[in-house]
């Protein structure tokens, strides 16, 4: 039951994903997305706030290629493959997802394990993810003996490990405290100023979206659509200063304004 | 003081076992209950020594019965299971009959068996017939309870259909495997022992149960004592050792293994 692969982009194309009248109906009936149309550009901090149900994460399995859209077109660029074991797209999901019975390193290798990569490569590239999210001194130990964060850290480090062109992250931090979700939106920021991924990130924290992202889009209750993007163009680099800015505070509740209408509908909210 | 709670719990059992074991004694000997009616534990002791040999060598069968059913069970029981995992087709037409065999008693089936097998294959498949069935259910449910995360994550890096069963199913089923495993030690004791009893001294075998169906029609009562006692033996033998070997395994990841405090 192989899924269709997303198309691929021009290589000479400036957009990493493009998704053009992309819908979702699920078997039971359900529309869960769209039409959703949505560019983005390679190098782009782009986080897709909305409520639960919203379709924000089929939106990020679409793009994944871990579902087939039910209409439109997914389109995702593929830079030519240096090294084996390189693949174009990195997943975080909101759980760790960490393989129980494997050490950090061994899940840090799952993805050049599967591609078959030469041992020797895999190694070194393993030492520079799990340094890349600060867990070199972890690599022997196994998910139970590590917190949260860490574990969150991990599964990080095995999205990085193929050196992807795209990191999909779908609410990765949601289940952490603040504090530690600070942390790691801080770390996830120096990351991406370094390594210049295209990070298509899902969150439905609103300060979280703004914080991080260069254009936050909100979308609608279900079927997902885009109800109003903004551009956050804060001062970069961004600290924690920014975080109690006021410039900070304004785009918040600009977002949070926008992002109103999608829960007046549902009970409870 | 925790130490001292551990040693309880584990000389309370024996405190109750030797209190028992006196008591039978006592009672035999108070009442003066002749051997072949009520052997005392003595007496029962005496036998297992002095009838060694005979019981050494039944025990020998029996468990070399137990082994070969519980590999085959085992062997068959994950073999079917990951066929099944395969092929929806095949689960659908074969799992109802896996349950007929399961739930058709086994001392029903033995007879039968022993008309169109040879003894010892027919005391085997016995084994078997009762020892699969945990194995196949818990490795189904094994290789089903798969993170679907972790499955679309395979996915997303392009694993291969035998990738996905050796690095993901077959890891992510292994508490499931080991814990039919444990139940099925057992049973395949059982097995072997509800065909040797079916075949009975008509049989050319000679393992405990037929031990003890032998002994009964002699009223060698303490011999029927001693190879009862030596059969619990294996038992709790069998299933200490899987025990063991699965703790051994899934010591270092799996909540089943670990320590409450951990």
């Amino acid at each position: 039951m192989a899924e269709p692969a997303p198309s691929e982009l021009d290589a000479g194309s400036s957009l990493a994903v493009s998704l053009r009248g992309v819908t979702k109906v699920y078997d039971s009936g359900v529309a869960a997305l769209g039409p959703l149309d949505l560019e983005v550009n390679r190098g782009e901090f782009v986080t897709l706030v909305g409520p639960s149900g919203c379709g924000k994460s089929t939106a990020l399995r679409l793009i994944a290629g871990l579902a087939a859209p039910t209409a439109g077109t997914v389109s995702v660029s593929h830079l030519a493959a240096e090294v084996r074991g390189h693949h174009s797209i990195g997943f975080v999901f909101q759980e760790p997802t960490l393989m129980p019975w494997a050490s950090v390193r061994d899940n840090v290798r799952l993805p050049l394990k599967l591609a078959h990569a030469p041992t020797s490569e895999a190694d070194a590239r393993i030492d520079e993810a799990l340094v890349q999210v600060g867990l070199a001194e972890f690599a022997h130990a196994y998910p139970r003996e590590l917190s949260g964060g860490m574990k969150m850290r991990v599964s990080l480090a095995r999205a990085l490990v193929t050196d992807p062109d795209i990191l999909l992250m779908d609410e990765p931090f949601a289940a952490l405290d603040e504090i530690t979700r600070f942390r790691l939106n801080n770390d996830l920021l120096a990351l991406w100023r370094k390594l210049h991924k295209t990070v298509i990130f899902v969150t439905h924290s609103v300060f979280e979206s703004v914080y991080l992202s260069q254009r936050v889009i909100v979308m609608t209750a279900r079927p997902g659509r885009i109800g109003a993007e903004f551009r956050i163009s804060a001062t970069e680099p961004r600290s924690e200063e920014f975080r109690t800015s006021a410039e900070y505070a304004g785009f918040c509740r600009q977002v949070s304004n926008a992002l109103a209408p999608a829960y007046a509908g549902q009970a409870g909210a | 003081m925790k130490s001292s709670r551990h040693a309880v719990r584990l000389l309370l059992p024996v405190v109750v076992f030797a209190a028992a074991i006196l008591l039978w004694e006592a009672i035999v000997r108070v009442n003066n209950i002749q051997p072949y009616v009520l052997p005392g534990p003595v007496a029962v002791f005496q036998t297992l020594i002095g009838d060694w040999p005979v019981l050494s060598q039944s025990l020998g069968v029996t468990l070399l019965t137990t082994l070969e059913g519980f590999v085959a069970a085992a062997v068959g029981g994950i073999a079917l299971a990951l066929l099944f995992n395969q092929s929806k087709w095949l689960e659908y037409s074969l799992f109802p009959y896996a349950v007929i065999l399961q739930v058709t008693p086994v001392i029903a089936i033995a007879p039968l068996l022993l008309i169109y097998l040879q003894q010892q294959t027919a005391v085997v498949v016995c084994a078997w017939i009762v020892a699969f069935f945990p194995v196949l259910s818990n490795t189904t449910l094994g290789l089903n309870s798969v993170d679907r995360n972790l499955a679309g994550l395979f996915q997303l890096y392009g694993a291969t259909r035998l990738q996905t069963l050796c690095f993901l199913k077959l890891p992510a089923a292994l508490p499931f495997i080991l814990g039919g495993l444990r139940i099925a030690g057992g049973l395949s004791l059982i097995g072997a022992v509800v065909a040797e009893i079916a075949a009975g001294t008509a049989g050319a075998g000679s393992g405990l149960a037929f031990r003890i169906a032998e002994s009964g029609y002699r009223l060698n009562i303490p011999r029927m004592f001693a190879a009862l006692f030596l059969l619990s033996v294996a038992g709790i033998v069998i299933y200490g050792v899987l025990a063991l070997i699965s703790h051994l395994v899934l010591r270092r990841w799996h909540e089943s293994a670990l320590g409450k405090e951990s």
